[in-house]
């Protein structure tokens, strides 16, 4: 059954009232409808689709319809592999909208976001304090995320007064950390409650590292943004760039060719080895266990060197276009990778051998920081630590593309346990290796271009790539004159952090860099 | 396995020096420069040269760099430059990003928490006016806005080798 049909029977036998669905591309389809019934129509999705919420964002129509907002909340039809959106619009006079979080937690970060960037105001939603722009230095009324935004400058900010959520008796002690840590890592501020040693509620207060990101994409040239997106998290440069360049294809109908397909797949598998070695190493070294944490700084090492010669950027930025790849790989370069896959195969394996032959080390991360399956599905957590709680969501599986044809596994554990998450580095670091031996091989069979040219066009679609640490998602709109009118992202890290703090419950303080490593998330990618 | 660890460790040797046919040239080279780099801490610092990192809203790819510098093979600590945990413990502060407005008071603070004489150094094309951020609603366009800074590391990100040598151009100036 096509998702077309699926979702309208979904929705034709509960009786939701006017409906128009539309299918921009074939594997999104746009479900409008009237206010009253849009958590209506959420929550029966939710349920029917088994999916949390993907995306919950509000775009400022000014250009079409000034004084409209449209919201959009998105799910994903593993079944009919495809998105769903569902659309209600909003006027300026009347921004307000249910509250979605009340019955679906997965939206609850997401209306907290949507209040402080455009005002609207989610009706019934307990917790509205502001992610990003803090009180501290942001003053009331005024939402970036407008089209007719001001700059506040220099008013006064709202001043303190982010409630942390106490907890109050008799030897409780409570334990700030950050926003600047003592190690080399993005600031956030953690917040700890504890009776004796054990975490009895940790609350994490993030948005640091806001940069303002989706309001400076506005306007820009999308071949332009590109930049930007290699700036978003340092550690997903390339992730983050196909995603959104994936999103711009799709507005402007390019088939990339074949062979810039495949180089995408080679540089996202690059990229996600160097960076499992590096949590491997990070694992090891939270744990005091040395060795294999240098050990694995070197694999590390030595996959960055080899970014460094095939595209002449350590972190893989520069190569990603809009319409392919900017370049090409030829054959000495390809001789390159197979020398250096041959040791980086042997040194992985190494690293694994000591990490798991080591009976200490085994017994400080199995059964610590477990992210239970029922809590990871409410909190709607995606990618490496959904995978290792038991939830087989790869977006490489659901939509394949040129994954396809290539023959991988999808990694899954069951406890969601640090060691879990371990195990699933491990095992992905193998299939990234034979992954790229098998990108190598197919790169001969696809010779030519490897990128194309499109004319400009306008439209709204939804790139998605599971990058590392889990999907990475961009929902674009360009104008008619090619230039960005709205961005939305989504980093794995927006939900994973709250995973972090039910994981450490029961777990103790010194534990807790642990547990934190083994998720490894992204500041600047949650914070944007 | 343990046998086989302590194989490998008499085997490898000491992989700084003695790493891979084609790291070879590599090794030299930081070796020549780190030494000249300690001799400046020694002559300028008694001992050792110790800084403090901060994170003002960097993408991370800087902090990757900086850490990658600790790394076996450039082993930044054996020429007298240690990252600490505290600015109290630190000679210099080293400033990553392009200062959100939400890191600002937490960056004027760790500056203030430095005994002197300190040094502010900043790291990556951000740290300098913001960079790919300047025009930002959220940011302060740049370190040398809140904190005075004595010296840039360029890049984006700038390799290890880059700033275990320009930091021996900035030993040098000082």
């Amino acid at each position: 059954m096509n998702a077309f049909d699926h979702i309208k029977n979904i929705l034709v036998s509960e009786n939701i009232g006017t409906i128009n669905l539309s299918t921009p591309h074939w594997d999104e389809l746009y479900v409008t409808v009237a206010g009253n019934d849009f958590v209506k129509t959420c929550k029966l999705l939710h349920k029917r689709l088994d999916s949390a919420v993907m995306m919950f964002f509000a775009e400022d129509l000014c250009a079409a319809a000034p004084g409209v907002f449209a919201i959009y909340c998105c799910f994903l039809s593993i079944q009919t592999h495809s998105w769903v959106f569902v659309r209600q619009d909003v006027v300026q006079d009347d921004l307000k909208i249910d509250s979605l979080a009340k019955d679906v937690y997965s939206a609850s970060l997401f209306e907290r976001e949507m209040s402080e960037m455009f005002g609207i105001m989610p009706v019934g939603n307990p917790d509205l304090r502001r992610l990003k722009l803090h009180n501290e230095v942001w003053p009331e009324g005024y939402y970036p995320l407008r089209k007719d935004f001001i700059d506040p400058h220099g008013r006064p900010a709202v001043g303190s007064g982010y409630r942390f959520k106490r907890v109050e008796g008799e030897g409780i002690f409570e334990v700030p950390v950050g926003p600047v840590h003592a190690g080399i890592i993005g600031p956030g501020h953690f917040r700890f409650s504890t009776a004796g040693e054990p975490i009895i509620n940790l609350e994490l207060r993030l948005g640091w590292t806001h940069r303002g990101i989706e309001k400076l994409l506005e306007g820009k040239e999308a071949r332009e943004a590109v930049k930007i997106f290699e700036c978003i998290s340092g550690d997903t440069a390339f992730g983050y760039s196909a995603a959104f360049c994936q999103s711009v294809e799709k507005i402007l109908a390019i088939d990339i060719p074949a062979r810039a397909q495949m180089l995408r797949v080679l540089f996202l598998e690059l990229e996600r080895l160097y960076n499992h070695a590096n949590d491997m190493g990070g694992i090891a070294t939270d744990v005091g266990f040395s060795f294999p944490a240098n050990f694995a700084s070197l694999i590390k090492e030595s996959i960055l060197k080899l970014n460094e010669a095939l595209s002449s950027s350590r972190y893989l930025k520069g190569i990603n276009t809009v319409g392919g790849v900017k370049q090409d790989i030829d054959e000495d370069k390809i001789n390159i990778i197979r020398a250096s896959l041959l040791k980086i195969k042997k040194d992985f394996s190494e690293l694994e051998e000591m990490l798991f032959s080591s009976i200490s080390f085994m017994d400080r991360v199995d059964s610590t920081g477990i992210l239970r399956v029922k809590t990871a599905r409410d909190l709607g957590i995606t990618g490496l630590a959904a995978r290792a709680s038991g939830i087989a969501l790869d977006m490489r599986k659901v939509f394949p593309g040129v994954y396809g044809s290539l023959s991988f596994n999808a990694a899954k554990e069951h406890s969601g346990d640090v060691a879990s998450r371990l195990k699933v580095r491990c095992h992905e670091a193998k299939e990234s290796i034979a992954l790229i031996e098998q990108c190598l091989e197919r790169l001969n069979a696809c010779a030519g271009h490897v990128n194309v040219a499109a004319q400009k066009r306008g439209g709204v679609a939804l790139g998605c790539v599971e990058a590392w640490r889990g999907p990475v998602l961009v929902w674009t709109r360009l104008n008619a004159e090619g230039k960005i009118g709205r961005c939305k992202i989504v980093d794995p890290s927006f939900h994973n952090w709250e995973a972090l703090s039910y994981a450490v419950l029961g777990n103790i303080i010194p534990d807790f860099p642990l547990c934190n490593k083994s998720f490894d998330l992204s500041y600047p990618g949650n914070d944007l | 396995m343990s046998y086989r660890i302590l194989k490998n460790s008499i085997k490898k040797g000491r992989v700084t020096v003695k790493f891979d046919p084609a790291d070879i040239s590599l090794s030299v080279e930081i070796e020549k420069i780190g030494g000249d780099l300690k001799k400046m801490i020694h002559a300028k610092f008694g001992r050792s040269f110790h800084m403090r990192e901060v994170d003002t809203a960097s993408c991370g790819a800087c902090e990757s760099e900086i850490i990658a510098c600790s790394n076996p093979l450039y082993d930044i600590q054996r020429f007298g430059i240690d990252f600490v945990a505290s600015p109290r413990h630190a000679d210099a502060l080293l400033v990553t990003g392009p200062v959100s407005k939400n890191m600002e008071l937490a960056l004027k603070k760790t500056y203030e928490a430095m005994p002197d004489p300190k040094f502010v150094i900043t790291l990556g094309d951000c740290a300098k006016g913001g960079g790919l951020f300047k025009n930002s609603y959220y940011t302060c366009g740049g370190v040398e806005n809140i904190i005075p800074v004595n010296f840039h590391i360029p890049g984006c990100p700038p390799n290890p080798l880059m700033i275990i040598k320009t930091l021996l151009f900035f030993l040098q100036k000082e």
